[in-house]
């Protein structure tokens, strides 16, 4: 046993680290890392240059760009970039698409998507979640008819994380309504420019427009556009689901998010002193930062077994790492609205409409409440944490 | 970065996992064994030795196997899951641990060896009362006088104080209560003129004592370590044993979660198991939770009590063991809380692990104590 890096994973890991530093535009990680909202500039830019550089889908095969590299140096990679506060490669594209095409789409769709997705000239949507299925995932209701050689696809999808910006959406759809709940789904692409498709932006309670309404109106696509076997979705958004393992406690931001609290902190005045000084804060951060320590360890365990398994069927300790990531996403971001004290309360500047006057809070505490409400996502999304706790009582205690 | 263990300690998990089942398999034989004369089974504690346990982190030429952190983190741990009550922690993890990091070559060479073949224990007479967990704290003092020192004092809660051979005993030579110069480590023999000990059984079935040291005379050969200089090495050993208690808590905590899933699996209410209530299963989930993360600190434990730089190896210890602590905590009461009336009984085994975790809380540093460790280390335990 051995918890170090050895000299080869540390090169591995500097040499990350410079890069990301050296070739990401300065001011692009200097949004992310104050939690301000990424324009789809921002993000593309990013991801351009990673890819420029074979490093945008290090998880894909390597036919298509990807990496041939260990559990341990992915790893380091999601680490060192989220700790360098570049944006992450939209997920959509690179977590979730692209891996499903490259495992169970055609050639043709291989060659069609492949290469457009890691470059980000296709901007992809998730067309999972509907108004009636969420945590139940498996019971929506869009449908997919074979009239001919289309699909024509009906209904409506939700919470379409920037689907504002999407060029092409992946779709959950039911193709037989007679079968079994999780046996008639059917995953199917469709361009966001097709006629019927229509999107409605959702606001959320941070005032931010992040996710989307799609409805589906007599949507025509072609039969090609089904990915694998007719029926077998189901199985795809499992695989799917499985690869998002690696980042989905996201561990290297909550570490950023933690150190810029803490250089906040030192600087905040409280008292004669500043906020730092206060004992009782800074048991709080470090209980904090001893669950951390053991994500960190526990997320490593993962990643060391991860070379022995099979990656195709989802690892319940993933159940653990989505628990405590969220519980920790949303500590840190909670710790950061009560260093802003009073001044987590005024509408920054730009959030309000048609106002035109300087800002009056210090800037870093602009972002503080509309973080902590917006980070309440975390413990929802991606299977919530109750969802979670159903899994490790049945997967692995088997009750 | 690996977490698979090498073919020589898979053997050592193997045997030393079914010696423990064997010997503590059945609870009753517990029982027994604490109703021994020294309050645990010297017949066990044999075969401990014949297994070489109790040489395991010696080196070889005492009669040891050499065996580094992760060797203790495998014994320990399946000594937690046996709820085993020998003087394991006291004899090999404290006493020698003050042997191998700070005995002279003859002190080495006379103890180890008695250690390894299992015919000397020792225990660690360190605590005092107003010093709570301080490890500085020390009002005992020893006096030199012609070419030995006189030492006078009083120890509390010394694990199996009762029954050891020989003792590890802090005391100042000089300097004050608080300060951290001045403090020195002597080995004293536990019948030596002047040394009056009283044993006691502790909440989780193990053995304590109180000893008084009143005008007892030790030669120059008792000094352990350097004079003046016994709170690093202190600081270590301590730092060490929370190593190892926290792997013994791993080893409790997954034996409870285990025998509390059992328990959901099988107990019939409201005509069906009980285990297929939501509200039941989401705790035993929080449980895992609760669980894994302590395992990952004892591991990390394990790997930074042998870190050479004694500031990161505290903050990384220290955060460990309020892990462990959270964690045990929570296994220990919700295992209760799942079981109902039966967890309340002395007959049932799974109280027995709540209370040997809640004992682990308050050894060598609670939660609150620990958390202080880490909140002062700044930025030691996430660097930037």
């Amino acid at each position: 046993m051995e918890l170090r890096y050895t000299p080869d994973e540390i090169a591995f890991r500097d040499e990350l680290r410079r890069f990301f530093r050296a070739e990401i535009p300065a001011e692009i990680r200097q949004r992310v890392a104050e939690g301000r909202h990424l324009s789809k500039e921002d993000i593309v830019t990013s991801q351009r240059i990673l890819n420029a550089h074979g490093l945008a889908v290090p998880n894909w095969p390597v036919k298509w760009g990807g990496k041939d590299w260990t559990p341990v140096q992915r790893y380091i990679y999601t680490e060192e970039l989220q700790r360098a506060a570049v944006p992450q490669p939209l997920g959509f594209n690179t977590a979730m698409v692209g891996p499903v095409i490259a495992q169970f789409g055609s050639e043709a769709q291989k060659e069609r998507f492949l290469p457009a997705t890691a470059n980000v000239d296709i901007w992809w949507a998730q067309g999972f979640s509907e108004p009636g299925s969420g945590s139940d995932l498996a019971s929506l209701k869009t449908r997919a008819e074979k009239r001919g050689d289309k699909w024509v696809i009906n209904g409506q999808k939700t919470w379409t994380t920037l689907g504002q910006h999407a060029d092409w959406i992946f779709c959950l759809v039911r193709t037989d309504r007679e079968a079994k709940k999780q046996k008639g789904i059917s995953f199917i692409l469709a361009d966001m420019k097709t006629p019927g498709i229509s999107v409605r932006p959702i606001i959320t309670i941070d005032g931010a427009h992040e996710v989307n309404e799609v409805f589906f109106d007599d949507v025509e696509v072609p039969l090609e556009n089904l990915v694998g076997e007719e029926n077998r979705g189901w199985d795809y958004a499992k695989f799917l689901l499985a690869n998002e393992r690696l980042g989905i406690a996201r561990i290297g931001m909550t570490k950023q998010r933690l150190a810029r609290a803490k250089r906040i902190a030192r600087e905040t005045p409280m008292g004669e002193g500043v906020v730092w000084d206060d004992p009782e804060f800074r048991r709080r951060v470090a209980r904090i930062e001893v669950q951390l320590k053991a994500l960190e360890i526990t997320q490593m365990r993962v990643v060391a077994a991860q070379g022995r398994q099979d990656a195709s069927k989802p690892d319940p300790a993933t159940s653990i790492l989505k628990i405590k990531g969220s519980e920790l996403q949303q500590a840190t971001t909670a710790l950061l609205v009560d260093i802003a004290g009073p001044y987590a309360l005024p509408l920054a500047e730009h959030d309000r409409e048609g106002s035109n006057e300087p800002e009056i809070m210090p800037e870093w505490a602009e972002t503080a409440a509309p973080n902590y409400f917006n980070y309440r996502k975390v413990s929802i999304y991606g299977g919530s944490n109750e969802i979670q706790r159903n899994i490790i009582a049945k997967a692995f205690l088997g009750l | 970065m690996d977490f698979d263990l090498t073919d020589e300690q898979r053997l050592l998990k193997d045997s030393v996992d079914r010696m423990i089942e064997d010997a503590y398999g059945d609870f009753e034989k517990r029982k027994a064994y604490r109703a021994e004369p020294l309050g645990w089974s010297e017949a066990l504690w044999k075969q401990y030795a014949e297994l070489g346990l109790l040489g395991l982190p010696f080196e070889e030429r005492h009669g040891g196997f050499g065996g580094g952190a992760v060797e203790t983190m495998i014994v320990m741990e399946a000594l937690g899951r046996g709820l085993a009550v020998e003087p394991y922690l006291a004899t090999v993890i404290l006493g020698g641990g003050f042997l191998r990091h700070g005995g002279s070559e003859a002190q080495q060479d006379t103890f180890i060896p008695r250690i390894a073949e299992g015919t000397l224990r020792l225990a660690f007479a360190q605590t005092e009362r107003q010093a709570r967990y301080d490890l500085f704290d020390i009002a005992t003092t020893a006096k030199r006088e012609g070419d030995g020192f006189v030492i006078d004092g009083e120890k509390g809660v010394v694990l199996h104080g009762d029954s050891a051979d020989m003792l590890v005993v802090s005391a100042r030579t000089s300097g004050s209560r608080r300060d951290r110069e001045g403090i020195t480590l002597f080995l004293v023999p536990a019948d030596a003129a002047g040394v009056t000990r009283t044993g006691y059984p502790t909440q989780d079935g193990l053995r304590g004592a109180e000893i008084a040291f009143s005008n007892v005379r030790v030669g120059q050969d008792a000094v352990l370590g350097e004079i003046g200089q016994g709170l690093p090495l202190i600081e270590r050993v301590v730092d060490e044993a929370l190593a190892a208690v926290s792997a013994e808590a791993v080893g409790a905590m997954d034996a409870l979660q285990t025998t509390t899933v059992d328990y959901l699996k099988t107990r019939q209410q409201f005509g069906t198991t009980i285990g297929s209530f939501q509200a039941l299963q989401h705790r035993a989930a929080d449980m895992l939770v609760a669980l894994e993360q302590a395992r990952s600190m004892a591991m990390y434990a394990a790997m930074m009590s042998e870190a050479a730089d004694p500031r990161e190896r505290r903050a990384a210890v220290a955060a460990a063991k309020v892990q462990i602590n959270d964690s045990g905590r929570f296994v220990g009461e919700q295992s209760v809380q799942l079981h109902g009336g039966i967890a309340m009984t002395m007959e049932y085994k799974a109280g027995h692990y709540f209370k040997r975790l809640t004992m682990i809380e308050n050894l060598f540093g609670d939660t609150e104590y620990q958390l202080r460790a880490v909140a002062e280390a700044e930025d030691v335990l996430v660097a930037d």
